[in-house]
């Protein structure tokens, strides 16, 4: 569990590159900003493309944990 | 006295030219950050499996918030048939080859493992197993995400392709339509 409390979850399990990434950059674009996003991903490419797709977008990567192959993303909309 | 007055007179002068200068410089930077956000490439290949690395490449590009065009040329452009479409009012070449290429994204070959046709069909299963996005799907998103697509007209003509053949929104264009998109951007790829 974390002590991040998240505006909104966005569930991406079970999607596959380049799916979620492409709903992440949705999800991020509809979220007001300094909205806190929380984004399950499955897809373990996921561990490597989330930081680079923020590092591009300026949205800033609050936490990220692994369990039981759910890749957790807590991310601050910039 | 005087000698004070005359290099005061002069110290504008001066810095409106360094104003100048760096306001130029200032506008050479913008061009050139500017220059990393596009993403070109060449699909030249009309097999499946470079057909489909193209489209996840361009929709993650999308999704990193670059620009995209891909320049479709010679075998790339059964990747974008439409699947029906009739070859009446073509010379007996031209059908031949359109008689001979797949018609759209749905039935293109593997270039590896095609076996006459059943590696496509197993791959696609496979893909469907693993919640892999198909081919036609990737290239609908990209289109919807504002990739531009642009079709060799010289290629076009030369296979008897007309426009109508093709899926919607593609544009036409010709070398210079890919170098000066290429030219935007750092990253440019030959699939």
């Amino acid at each position: 569990m974390s002590a991040i409390t998240a505006d909104e979850t966005v569930d991406l399990k079970g999607l596959n590159c380049p799916m979620p990434m492409l709903k992440t950059k949705k999800a991020l674009q509809a979220a007001a900003a300094g909205k806190i996003l929380k984004v399950e991903i499955t897809d373990a490419g996921s561990k490597s493309d989330m930081p680079a797709l923020l590092k591009r977008s300026g949205d800033e990567l609050l936490e990220s944990s692994e369990e039981g192959g759910v890749f957790t993303f807590y991310i601050k909309k910039k | 006295m005087e000698t004070v007055e005359k290099a005061s007179a002069q110290a504008p002068a001066v810095s409106d030219a360094v104003a100048a200068q760096i306001k130029e410089l200032e506008g050479r930077i913008s061009t050139l950050e500017s220059h990393g956000d596009k993403l070109t490439m060449v699909l030249f290949s009309g097999d499946f499996d470079k057909a489909m690395a193209a489209f996840i490449i361009a929709n993650g590009a999308i999704a990193m918030g670059r620009e995209v065009t891909i320049f479709v040329t010679f075998w790339g452009l059964d990747v974008i048939k439409k699947a029906n479409f009739s070859t009446a009012g073509r010379n007996i070449l031209e059908r031949m080859v359109l008689w001979m290429r797949p018609k759209g994204a749905g039935n293109l070959a593997t270039s590896q493992m095609n076996f006459g046709g059943i590696g496509p069909r197993l791959f696609k299963f496979m893909m469907k197993q693993h919640n892999v996005e198909q081919l036609e799907s990737l290239i609908n998103m990209a289109t919807e995400f504002g990739v531009k697509i642009v079709a060799c007209k010289m290629s076009v003509d030369l296979m008897g392709i007309k426009e109508s053949d093709l899926i919607d929104g593609v544009e036409f264009g010709g070398v210079a339509a890919f170098l000066g998109d290429a030219y935007d951007g750092q990253v440019t790829m030959f699939i």
